[in-house]
């Protein structure tokens, strides 16, 4: 075999096994791709238009890789040889300059975007938010609902096309909040209270996880966060308050994996502020886990 | 008397137990050959007590290689208890056995095969690229080395003697505080970190001062190799970046063992601080671990391209460039802590900046291709495969450096594609073709190419395998160090393909083994008798191959940037004139300041107090023993020289 053909076969070899390691992608199931509410929508636009710019360098290097590797291959004799070439001003000016004002059209996009997205922002909404407190727990999530007085472990219902105002914090090791399809994600951190607000445009059941790593139980920390319609919503609201005991928070916090979806009557409507308040001062060890 | 050291420290499940059988085999096996070939004596004056950096730079790579193949086995069984966990099956781990090993395999990836790697490089082409006979200080390069080693030699025992960390290799507070963490894995991984972190600051220091202080005459800095170039850049971020590691570690350190709050939520702590000082440090370490990759794909695409570097000023500025810009974005690993918009904005535009002079390197190099002969040698395959993966790399990362992007694909499989892209492609492939490079250099004779070639496409397609998969992983919200989901996630198909990459990965390297074995075998056929093998450029292939402990007979005078280079065409013949050459004697003190490092750290890890002090005291008298010595050099006399020429 000679240069040429090797050079041949190596891409279509590589182009082969590229398309074999993405054969077993479920479109359906690329979450971050199918977003189901305006946040994850404008996020995934943005990693749209991002990876269109950057192939605009991209894709001149992967072409002058594969062509100069075979136009100047040693066995060659044809093609010019210049052993002594070592610059072209004008040439480093493009190379420089090009990708230069990618970036400079990126960072424009970057710092409007990170203002637009910045997950403090409240969503500017006609209808009336709903208020969901996320604690972490060892290795569970805990969902209070203080207006509606209810609390969940594992699994949340809301309302679509309302905005969520999440208020998230931990009573364990740091973690972080994500649902994929709703957009994401901020960290859930013991004696702080960070804020997140999404919105979902459609019904549905979305899987949520934590995303750092937080101990043990850690794989065991997903959650379903379910939209539905606001009548079943408050349907759903309602057998919870009749059907459920009330939250014993000091038996929650216990660690325990895997934990089963789990219902309560909050009795407590300011157990949030006292979970992010209980680092804030010096407090005796029997706060810390084990 | 012990401290926490008890039997229970003894007793591991079978697969940790497995770990720790092999390696005490593998021990037992080593000491066997020293015996039966009688090699003690050998191994102890050439290598153990030897200060020469060549010699030095060999340690480095049998050290970085064995920590490379147990960071790839912990690789391997994450993978596979991946293929299984699923549903209803909690595959063959338990979560804290997974959790540990993934924190190995970073620890170990970065600390030992990483770092290792780099001063290997260091140790080995440095002096012989700027015409030096040895670096500004060999006795301390010495104690650096067993200070890294002592690191990696933590790790490891931790298999057989009590745990490792699980936290993640970083060891975010408070999950690696007392409270969440009280055994002896946070310990493990704080002292092999520190002791192999002051090593590392000790050799950045070394070498700085050696490039600095040491080039030969007529080698003014913009005549300086590239590859010394980007080692400046290294040793620049190594010296501002490690004391942040050694500050943060220690105060983790203070919080661990003296129930200080420096990191935890109570008491007025704050782990938010930790994570931001130990990434001030880690982004820097990122570049750290890939500017010296820069440095060798530049050496190789001009040589095998048998043409000059194009635009080696540029260059320049772009490591420049890189260096700076590498200290302030720090905040990229953690925009989701929840900073102001125009905080995650500004940290956002600085490290997509990275990108330009990071591309201008990419594009300089393909156009020393251009109007060049290029040579499909290993070093350049693994050069054309770097381009490739890179890109990749350097693509997903500016994507994720858009704050808003990130918040979708933090943490998750996707930002763990992209990390091995870079590091892989950049450090792993970088290295290999320096190996294949100088290994004539270091050995005498070349390496077997056709199993360097089939070591390549093992690890380019085992590597697009193991790694193009995560990527849509991570868009399926797949998150990092999960050692189970769901089957409904409809993940398991591309975790079976990732692992089936990294065995590919594992036949790659299985090939290099067998490729140094038979080079080694039939290194008669390969012999390199003329010092230049590959038609060279710069100073190294002026020597002889190996070099002798001296390096260079008559420290040669440079005019040119690609001395050799000029040296080779502008052939002028006058009798050298030979001098009497003083070099440092073999030190036995740096293995016995390693040893007391050893048992001050596993002491410390025990807390087995007074042998940590007795330890320490041993550092202590070791040094004064070298101060107080005053023959610690000896003279090659000018005859001698000659005579080996």
């Amino acid at each position: 075999m000679n240069k040429k053909i090797k050079i041949i076969f190596s891409v279509l070899l590589l182009v082969a096994v590229l398309w074999v390691s993405v054969l077993f992608v479920d479109i359906n199931k690329l979450s971050v791709l199918n977003p189901k509410g305006i946040i994850a929508l404008k996020e995934y636009r943005l990693i749209v238009i991002s990876t269109l710019m950057m192939l605009v360098v991209v894709i001149p290097v992967f072409f002058m890789t594969v062509f100069f590797a075979w136009k100047y291959r040693s066995d060659n004799t044809k093609a010019k040889y210049r052993p002594d070439e070592d610059q072209n001003h004008l040439a480093e000016v493009v190379w420089w300059g090009v990708p230069f004002v990618i970036i400079a059209i990126l960072g424009v996009i970057t710092w409007k975007s990170c203002i637009d997205l910045d997950p403090f922002r409240p969503l500017q909404m006609n209808n009336k938010p709903l208020k969901i407190q996320v604690v972490a727990l060892q290795w569970k999530w805990l969902f209070i609902y203080p207006e509606q007085k209810i609390a969940t472990v594992n699994f949340f219902q809301f309302p679509e096309q309302t905005p969520i105002n999440f208020e998230i914090t931990a009573d364990a090791p740091m973690n972080s909040f994500w649902i994929p399809e709703l957009g994401g994600q901020i960290y859930a951190m013991p004696g702080m209270s960070s804020k997140l607000h999404l919105i979902a445009d459609a019904e549905g059941s979305f899987r949520g996880s934590s995303a750092n790593i937080s101990g043990t139980g850690f794989s065991g920390m997903t959650f379903i966060a379910k939209a539905s319609s606001e009548a079943d919503f408050n349907a759903w609201v309602e057998s919870v308050q009749q059907s459920s005991s009330s939250l014993d928070y000091n038996k929650v916090v216990e660690p325990s994996q895997y934990d089963p979806q789990a219902f309560y009557l909050l009795t407590d409507g300011g157990l949030y502020e006292q979970i992010v308040m209980k680092y804030m001062m010096p407090t005796p060890k029997k706060y810390m886990g084990k | 008397m012990f401290g926490r050291l008890n039997a229970d420290a003894f007793k591991h499940d079978l697969i940790e137990n497995l770990a720790g059988y092999s390696i005490l085999i593998g021990l037992v096996v080593v000491i066997y050959l020293m015996f039966h070939h009688q090699r003690w004596k050998w191994i102890w004056k050439e290598y153990i007590t030897s200060l020469d950096p060549k010699k030095i730079g060999v340690m480095y790579l049998v050290v970085a290689f064995l920590s490379l193949i147990k960071g790839l086995v912990d690789a391997l069984m994450m993978r596979v208890q991946q293929m299984f966990s699923v549903g209803e099956s909690f595959g063959y781990l338990e979560p804290d056995h997974y959790q540990q090993l993934f924190t190995a395999h970073g620890t170990t990836m970065i600390f030992f095969v990483g770092m290792g790697i780099v001063f290997a490089l260091m140790n080995f082409v440095v002096p012989l690229q700027i015409g030096a006979r040895d670096v500004a200080f060999p006795f301390l390069n010495a104690v650096s080395f067993y200070l890294y080693a002592v690191g990696a030699g933590l790790v490891v025992i931790s298999l057989v003697v009590g745990v490792f960390s699980g936290t993640g290799w970083v060891c975010y507070p408070p999950l690696s505080g007392l409270a969440y963490n009280p055994g002896v894995g946070v310990d493990y991984w704080i002292w092999s970190v520190q002791i192999a972190g002051i090593g590392s600051l000790l050799s950045g220091l070394n070498f700085f001062a050696t490039i600095v202080k040491m080039r030969c005459s007529g080698m003014t800095l913009m005549k300086m190799p590239i590859f010394i170039w980007a080692i400046l850049g290294t040793l620049i971020l190594i010296l501002f970046a490690f004391p942040i590691l050694t500050a943060t570690i220690g105060m983790l350190t203070l919080d661990r063992y003296l129930d200080m709050h420096f990191f935890t939520p109570d008491f007025g702590g704050n782990p938010m601080m930790y994570i931001n000082l130990i990434w001030a440090w880690g982004h820097p370490e990122v570049y750290i671990l890939v500017l010296p990759g820069f440095g060798v794909f530049s050496e190789v695409v001009a040589t095998f391209s048998q043409k000059r570097l194009f635009g080696y000023v540029s260059m320049i500025w772009a490591l420049g460039a890189i260096t700076f810009l590498s200290f302030i974005v720090w905040l990229h690993h953690f925009f989701t802590m929840g900073a102001g918009a125009n905080v995650n904005a500004f940290f956002g535009i600085m490290t997509m900046l990275i990108a330009v002079p990071t591309g201008v390197k990419i594009f300089n190099w393909l156009f020393t291709m251009h109007r060049g002969r290029v040579l499909f040698t290993t070093p350049m395959l693994w050069f054309l495969g770097f381009v490739l993966i890179f890109t990749i790399g350097g693509m997903t990362g500016v994507m994720m450096s858009m704050a808003p992007i990130d918040f979708q694909v933090h943490n998750s499989l996707f930002l763990i594609a992209h990390f091995h892209s870079v590091i892989i492609g950049g450090v792993v492939f970088g290295f290999f073709a320096a190996f294949a490079y100088w290994f004539p250099k270091i050995a005498g004779f070349k390496l077997n190419e056709r199993l360097g070639r089939y070591a390549f496409w093992c690890w380019m397609i085992g590597f697009i395998l193991a790694f193009m998969p995560l990527y849509a992983l991570g868009l399926m919200g797949a998150t990092r160090r999960l050692d189970h989901y769901d089957a409904a996630t409809g993940w398991q198909p591309l975790f079976v393909v990732a692992a089936v990459g990294i065995a590919i990965i594992f036949l790659g390297i299985g090939f290099q083994i067998l490729q140094v074995i038979v080079s080694i075998k039939h290194r008669k056929q390969n012999l390199d008798t003329t010092g230049d093998p590959w038609n060279g450029r710069t100073l190294e292939w002026a020597t002889p191959s190996p070099p002798p402990e001296y390096n260079f007979a008559v420290i040669p005078h440079v005019h040119d940037r690609d001395a050799f280079w000029t040296m080779k065409h502008a052939r002028v013949h006058h009798k050298p004139h030979y001098e009497d050459i003083i070099m440092p004697k073999n030190s036995a003190i740096p293995p016995f300041i390693g040893g007391f490092s050893f048992l001050l750290g596993f002491c410390l890890i025990w807390h087995i107090m007074w042998l940590a002090a007795f330890s320490f005291v041993g550092i202590i008298i070791c040094m004064i023993i070298r101060l107080s010595q005053k023959e610690t050099e000896h003279l090659i006399s000018a005859k001698e020289v000659e005579k080996h020429i």
